[in-house]
């Protein structure tokens, strides 16, 4: 699957990164890395990580 | 094949929609929305959106606010613009607006809440709330120049309003009755501390006084408060708590709608079969702290609730109890205020005892951790400016401990 963050509304909230650890990431500088390729099994977490984000930044594809 | 109503359409009713269908209800699901917009993101009104004041129009905000539709929802039928009158829970139907009669076999309440209004004299222009798209378009078209704004009450919604209308260059002054800003949820030290971070980046608070009316003949010129001091505003914002949007269900005896909707751990509403309740409306017990049923006015609960309560609706509409674990939510919110976030987990107001941890109360900026327990036991904690880094291990210090029930 593809994922996609939209880095202008992101506002480094980390929720995702709880919701879908595989995937997504905050890194040392507070700042989020993510996985654009995650495996489909990751589907229901990133799907989650979407719902969570408070600013509805992420996107996710086919 | 049966049909399932969801009254409210708003994040709570989008989300329980999307989980029915996740929980393999394949019948029709209709959400009745009182707005006329679909599904929309709440806390950048108060934040982001506010503060991009340049005239956006309301397909402008609805089009940066909007949740995406999921392909699961694509059959959901979306009645927007269209209120809920009232509902029979033996004969399953419920009134529109238009007198139509609609019935149901599952019935979902996720009507929300919508802010209270000050009862004081007083002119009616210049006066505003906050809760929907329609609310900040008008607080903004009322911003052209820069004002004197009064913002009665500092709960967060209220705190983020006045930071926002600071940073848009506008005088910002801030009354509270009942103490230093978001005391109740922060306890006193955080929120006096608070209280100086703001009052030095401009922001003038006046503690204690409550307002008695507001001056002005057409529009608001000034805020009386009944210490006999008069503020200049002409723009006052009302930001003193909601109200519960119960009154479709009102005048149904099984019900306890004394705050909110009474539901069970399972989100079924109390005194009924098939009927759940979701969001902020939603009263439940969550073991995670006791046995008191308690609604929760944060982001992610109607997310969380959505998914229990459709599974429990979805359980007995196939005749068998829902089965699961205790449901035990975790909490959360976040608020941004001038250069500061804060990130909650639990419920710090529950607490007896609160500590702060980490940092130091006079540099906010810096970051500051602050522990809230309960006869010993962590109920809540509040991060500012803590990197999200953070955050797992903040919220799993509750996951660990839950259930207890
Ligand atoms: C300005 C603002 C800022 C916020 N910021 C934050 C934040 O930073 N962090 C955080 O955690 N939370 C925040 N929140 C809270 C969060 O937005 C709410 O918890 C969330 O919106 C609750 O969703 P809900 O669907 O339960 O209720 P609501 O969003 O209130 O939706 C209920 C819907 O039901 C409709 N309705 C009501 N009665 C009827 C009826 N009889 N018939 C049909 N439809 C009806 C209403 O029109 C409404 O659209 C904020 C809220 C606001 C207003
Ligand atoms: S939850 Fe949203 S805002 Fe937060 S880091 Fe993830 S994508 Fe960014």
């Amino acid at each position: 699957m593809k994922v996609t963050v939209d880095m202008t509304l992101c506002e480094d909230h980390g929720q995702c990164a709880i919701a879908a650890p595989n995937v997504f990431r905050i890194n040392d500088d507070g700042k989020l890395e993510y996985d654009a390729n995650p495996e489909e099994r990751e589907l229901t977490n990133v799907e989650e990580a979407a719902d969570v984000c408070p600013v509805q930044a992420i996107l996710i594809g086919d | 094949m049966t049909a399932v109503a969801v009254v409210g359409g708003s994040l709570a009713g989008l989300r329980t929609a999307e989980q029915l269908r996740a929980s393999g209800h394949t019948g029709p699901i209709t959400v009745y929305g009182e707005e006329l917009h679909p599904p929309y993101n709440r806390p950048p009104l108060s934040k982001e959106v506010l503060a991009d004041a340049q005239r956006a129009t309301s397909a402008e905000m609805l089009d940066r606010l909007a949740f995406r539709r999921r392909s699961s929802t694509a059959d959901v039928d979306f009645r927007l613009g269209t209120r809920v009158e009232s509902a029979d829970l033996s004969a399953r139907t419920i009134t529109l607006a238009s007198g139509a009669v609609e019935t149901w076999d599952g019935l979902v309440a996720a009507t929300g809440l919508r802010p209270r209004r000050l009862r004081v004299e007083g002119p009616t222009q210049g006066r505003h709330i906050l809760r929907t798209i329609d609310h900040c378009l008008t607080l903004r078209a009322d911003l052209d120049r820069p004002r004197d704004v009064v913002v009665v009450g500092a709960g967060f919604i209220g705190c983020e309003t006045a930071c926002t209308l600071l940073k848009l260059g506008h005088r910002v002054t801030v009354v509270e009755p009942t103490g230093a800003p978001m005391n109740r949820v922060l306890g006193p030290a955080l929120a006096e501390a608070v209280q100086a971070h703001h009052e030095d980046a401009g922001i003038r608070f006046v503690i204690g006084p409550g307002v008695t009316r507001f001056t002005g003949d057409q529009r608001v010129t000034g805020v009386q408060l009944d210490t006999g001091e008069r503020l200049l505003a002409d723009i006052v914002v009302e930001s003193v708590g909601s109200v519960c949007n119960t009154e479709w269900l009102g005048g149904i005896a099984a019900l306890d709608l004394s705050d909110g909707i009474l539901t069970d751990n399972d989100l079924r509403v109390t005194g009924t079969d098939d009927v759940v309740a979701v969001g902020d409306i939603a009263r439940f017990p969550n073991p995670l702290f006791d046995d008191v049923p308690r609604r929760v006015e944060h982001w992610n609960i109607p997310t969380e609730t959505a998914k229990r309560a459709a599974a429990t609706l979805v359980a007995g509409l196939q005749g068998r109890p829902p089965a699961l674990p205790p449901f035990a939510p975790v909490p959360a919110f976040w608020s941004d205020q001038l250069d500061l976030r804060f990130q909650s987990f639990g419920s710090p107001g529950l607490a007896d005892t609160v500590e702060t941890v980490e940092g130091d109360l006079g540099d906010l900026t810096g970051g500051v951790l602050t522990r809230y327990t309960r006869d010993g036991r962590l109920v809540g904690s509040v991060a500012v400016n803590l990197s999200a880094a953070r955050q797992r291990e903040l919220r799993d210090e509750f996951v660990v401990m839950a259930p207890v029930g």
